[in-house]
Formats: structure tokens, C-alpha cells, sequence
């Protein structure tokens, strides 16, 4: 399994040359390859998500209710708008930047920074799952929101609501948990005696796509 | 070259760094340049926030998805790698999502003609 291209050849010559390649199109390890192509097909999914909900926030005759009132937060007996939505915002950037410098520690082969870097970021991602789960229980418990119905506007905000930032947030659980399971490899050596770290590198992959989605979920749903 | 060494056991983090060097990945970039990447995120998602408190209007949605924009485009290309790959794989995974303007662009004409179909059906 070679990792260099068959050619050195930069540009559109280079990649004509890659993808008539007798063996390999990617010169990269096809773990790597293979992440990106599932987060293609999960760029398509959620995609379609957002598609639909616009789709259906078009077409409703009733008033959509505002996000920017309904995702508020009361502190100190003052309403902030969409406080939780952007702690959340920055715990997840917080948790892409972590990633990041440890895929970077990881090629140094710095085993106990990596390690570290990868806990710190999946405990970001637990502390993001606990603020959504707080923000679902009073969306549903205090907001009286149902997939099929609320007391604010349009009945489609429940579901598209709860179909978009579940699915994310489903993405973010099964991020901890790969990156727990990743890191704990790393710490006992595992990649060493395999003698390479990529496969951290394509766990950050992976994380810092459910950060890139919450971009666009950000964006969309709630500033919209 | 990485993998020149992959074989054998690393004898030593100094030796299996210099391996990897040749490689290129991650370890030609310095530290630096991810925490510059992370405090401009900070930077955009903190500006996104505050257009909340700006009237709703086109300015507002243009500031919201150059910000959103510039934040996708720094995580993928950066933080994600893509701005060291080779053309073909940028290709292969920035290309396809194209398609999806596509269907945004039809589902918001279909929504448009959905909207007003009900509006003349249900509303006297």
C-alpha cells in the first residue's frame, strides 16, 4: 500500500494523471479517503435536511415562530437571545480547536498531549450533548414544543427542530464515543506499534464535520 | 517513506518524528497557525451572533452567510486539511455538493408556488 501518488505532477494535470491511476485515485491512506467519502454522503443528508426545512418553512401560511425568542435564556432576570445556542456554539469550536492540535500532537507522536487533547475534546462534545439535552427539555417540558404542533406558529418547527438538531446531536454522541475509544488507543500505545497516528487524524475528520454542520444549523435555524 | 518505518517499531519518538516529517502531514505546520484558525472562529461566531440583534433584512442575511461561509471554508480547509491535499481528492469531495445548490434553488421556486397555491385555496 503506497501512500505517494503515482505522479508528482501538480494542477488539473496532476489530478487527470490521479484518477487514471492504475491502482489509486487518492494518495492518501484509504482510511482517510474513505472518512471523506462517508462525509460526502452525510454533506448530502443533511443537505436534504435543510433543504426540506426550508421547503416547509416557505410554504407554511402560518407565522414561523422566532427562534431568537424562543431559544432565549433568562439570566439575571434579563432575556439574552439565544445565549445557550452560542455557548454551545463556541464549546463546539472550542472542541474543533482541541481536535486540531491534537491530530497536530499526534503526528509529532507526543502520546500523552494527543491523548489529552482527544479526552478534552470529547468531554466538549458531552458538555455540548448536556446543553442540547437541557435545551430539548425546556424546548418540550416549559415551551409545550411537539413534533407535531406548538403554541407559537407554523407545526412544522417541532419537527424540523427536532429532525435536524437530533441527528446532529446523534452525530456529536457517536463522536465521543469514536474519539474515546481513539484516544484510549492512543495512550496505550497503539499507534505506535503501528506505527503511524493517521487514524487520529481521520477521527478529526469526522469531529470537525459535526462542527462544520452545527455552522450551517446555526446559521439556518436559528439566526434565520 | 512514513511507512518505511511502519514496519518496524519506533525506537525512539525523535526517530519516528523525522519519518514522519518526510510524510508532511500535520508536523510542517506549526501550532500556530491552528490557533489562529480557532481564534478567528471565535471571532466570526461571536459577529454571527450579534446579527441577531440587527434588523431582519438583506444586509443581515448577507452578513450571516459570509460569516457562515468563511467559518465552513476555514474548518474544511485548515482544520480539516483540505487546503494540502492533492487536486484530485479536492475534487472528488468539494465537486459533488454542487449539485446540491441545484435542489436548493428548485425547492425554493417549488416552495414559492407551494405558498402561493395555498394562499389562494385557503385563504378567501
Amino acid at each position: 500500500m503506497s501512500e505517494q501518488s503515482a505522479t508528482t505532477i501538480e494542477g488539473l494535470q496532476g489530478a487527470s494523471a490521479d484518477f487514471a491511476a492504475d491502482k489509486q485515485s487518492f494518495s492518501v491512506p484509504w482510511g482517510k479517503a474513505m472518512m471523506w467519502i462517508f462525509l460526502l454522503s452525510d454533506t448530502f443528508i443533511f443537505s436534504c435536511f435543510l433543504t426540506g426545512y426550508m421547503h416547509v418553512r416557505y410554504t407554511t401560511l402560518e407565522k414561523w415562530p422566532n427562534p431568537s425568542e424562543v431559544f432565549a435564556l433568562t439570566v439575571f432576570g434579563k432575556s439574552v437571545p439565544l445565549l445557550l445556542i452560542a455557548i454551545m456554539t463556541m464549546v463546539l469550536i472550542t472542541s474543533s480547536g482541541t481536535m486540531a492540535m491534537a491530530v497536530n500532537f499526534g503526528y509529532r507522536r507526543d502520546r500523552a498531549k494527543t491523548a489529552a487533547l482527544m479526552f478534552a475534546t470529547a468531554a466538549l462534545g458531552l458538555t455540548f450533548v448536556g446543553m442540547q439535552a437541557f435545551e430539548w427539555t425546556n424546548l418540550i417540558v416549559n415551551e409545550g414544543v411537539r413534533p407535531w404542533g406548538n403554541p407559537m406558529g407554523a407545526p412544522q418547527f417541532g419537527s424540523v427542530f427536532f429532525m435536524i438538531t437530533g441527528f446532529h446531536g446523534l452525530h456529536v454522541s457517536c463522536g465521543v464515543i469514536y474519539l474515546s475509544v481513539v484516544a484510549k488507543r492512543v495512550l496505550t500505545g497503539f499507534y505506535d506499534r503501528k506505527g503511524t497516528y493517521e487514524t487520529v487524524e481521520v477521527a478529526g475528520l469526522y469531529w470537525h464535520f459535526v462542527d462544520l454542520v452545527w455552522v450551517f444549523i446555526f446559521a439556518f435555524f436559528y439566526l434565520w | 517513506m512514513a511507512h518505511a518505518s511502519a514496519n518496524q517499531p519506533a525506537h525512539s519518538t525523535e526517530h519516528a518524528a523525522a519519518a514522519v516529517a518526510g510524510h508532511g502531514e500535520g508536523v510542517q505546520h506549526p501550532l500556530r497557525i491552528y490557533l489562529w484558525i480557532w481564534l478567528l472562529l471565535f471571532v466570526f461566531s461571536t459577529a454571527s451572533y450579534f446579527t441577531d440583534f440587527l434588523d431582519k433584512g438583506i444586509f443581515r442575511w448577507a452578513l450571516i452567510v459570509t460569516l457562515m461561509l468563511l467559518k465552513a471554508g476555514f474548518i474544511v480547509a485548515i482544520f480539516m486539511h483540505m487546503a494540502w491535499e492533492r487536486l484530485a481528492l479536492k475534487l472528488a469531495i468539494l465537486v459533488p455538493p454542487l449539485a446540491l445548490l441545484v435542489l436548493i434553488g428548485l425547492m425554493a421556486i417549488e416552495g414559492d408556488y407551494t405558498f402561493v397555491t395555498r394562499l389562494a385555496a385557503f385563504v378567501q
